[in-house]
């Protein structure tokens, strides 16, 4: 399959399948300024993935839309990585998965500017200025619970325990990212990583949290091998399309 | 979160000159307050710059005062500038 194609749609999920966990928090958040960030962040996540699924559809060439890629692929079809589909949990669960992705994401979006496809380094300048205020918003908070109340504190930690093993992911290249960064298109994810330790270790140090010791990462997501979540996810977030196909507003 | 002070919001738009109150909400700083008040209150374009107060910082008039207070500046008219004849050539005074 086409490299590019795999690669628009990888990123692509990666924002449809946040987005979608963002959006599970509406109406649900712990005070109403936090349900409309978290909300507000989704909807930006909804955006980038709108964006980057009709390129993939253009890329594609077969007459399918953004519409016809985000919700008619099953689970094996995805490319997210496997950090974006974890559960929500409590509010901090959910600050620390946003704030390990947001780091990524932003040092991500900063280097794909500079890509060789036009309509790739535009869409990641555009996104950039939105991924930079999510890192903001998720760093803080990681900050104000981690360095919170012995509850908070303990929650965080637990949070950054649990998903540890999941950030290895992201800076893993398979085969079409590697493609990719070598014609000068996508990232090379090597660069990134100590970018990104860097900045987590920061944050990490001013929350007073301890960053796990464990180095064993999970992996498979970015080839389509994901966690049972993916399926729950996409059975809510797909069923109207799949049950009524072709069923517009 | 029952210890967060009262912020009042005050947005100014990018057309505008001053910032106007819109509104209020729940932070536990200042910082908490200002980016509280962009998820709320600039997500539809509303405005490029924020002010936050803290609402007990906040002083106003008593409404019982004003006939005091406001209605002696009713029937003043000499305190009005409109006698005044411009010049022609003199522009954006």
């Amino acid at each position: 399959m086409n490299n590019l194609l795999n690669y628009t749609i990888h990123l692509a999920d990666n924002a449809h399948i946040l987005g979608h966990r963002l959006g599970e928090w509406c109406g649900h958040g712990p005070i109403l300024e936090q349900d409309i960030a978290l909300t507000n962040i989704s909807l930006d996540l909804i955006g980038q993935a709108r964006s980057l699924y009709q390129y993939a559809a253009e890329i594609e060439g077969k007459g399918r839309t953004e519409d016809d890629i985000a919700y008619l692929r099953d689970a094996w079809d995805f490319r997210n990585v496997l950090l974006v589909e974890q559960l929500n949990g409590d509010f901090g669960k959910t600050i620390v998965r946003q704030f390990l992705f947001d780091a990524y994401n932003f040092l991500f979006y900063k280097t794909l500017r500079n890509s060789k496809d036009q309509q790739l380094a535009a869409i990641a300048e555009k996104s950039l200025k939105e991924v930079t205020y999510h890192l903001r918003f998720s760093s803080e908070w990681v900050i104000r619970l981690g360095d919170g109340t012995e509850v908070s504190h303990e929650k965080v930690q637990t949070a950054l325990n649990d998903l540890w093993m999941y950030t290895g992911e992201l800076f893993e290249m398979n085969d079409f990212e590697k493609e990719m960064a070598a014609e000068g298109i996508g990232v090379d994810l090597e660069q990134l990583k100590p970018l990104w330790q860097e900045k987590v270790d920061d944050i990490l140090k001013t929350a007073t949290l301890s960053k796990p010791e464990n180095n064993w990462m999970q992996s498979g997501g970015k080839t389509g091998r994901h966690s049972e979540y993916l399926g729950f996810i996409l059975a809510e977030m797909q069923f109207l399309q799949k049950t009524y196909p072709g069923q517009v507003w | 979160m029952k210890n967060w002070p009262l912020w009042e919001i005050f947005i100014r738009s990018k057309q505008g000159l001053h910032h106007k109150h819109v509104g209020s909400l729940h932070a536990a700083d200042a910082q908490m307050a200002i980016e509280n008040a962009r998820d709320v209150y600039t997500r539809r374009n509303e405005g490029i710059s924020i002010w936050v107060v803290e609402s007990d910082k906040i002083t106003a008039s008593k409404p019982e005062d004003n006939p005091e207070l406001f209605e002696p500046a009713a029937d003043k008219v000499y305190r009005h500038p409109t006698f005044y004849t411009m010049p022609d050539d003199v522009k954006h005074i």
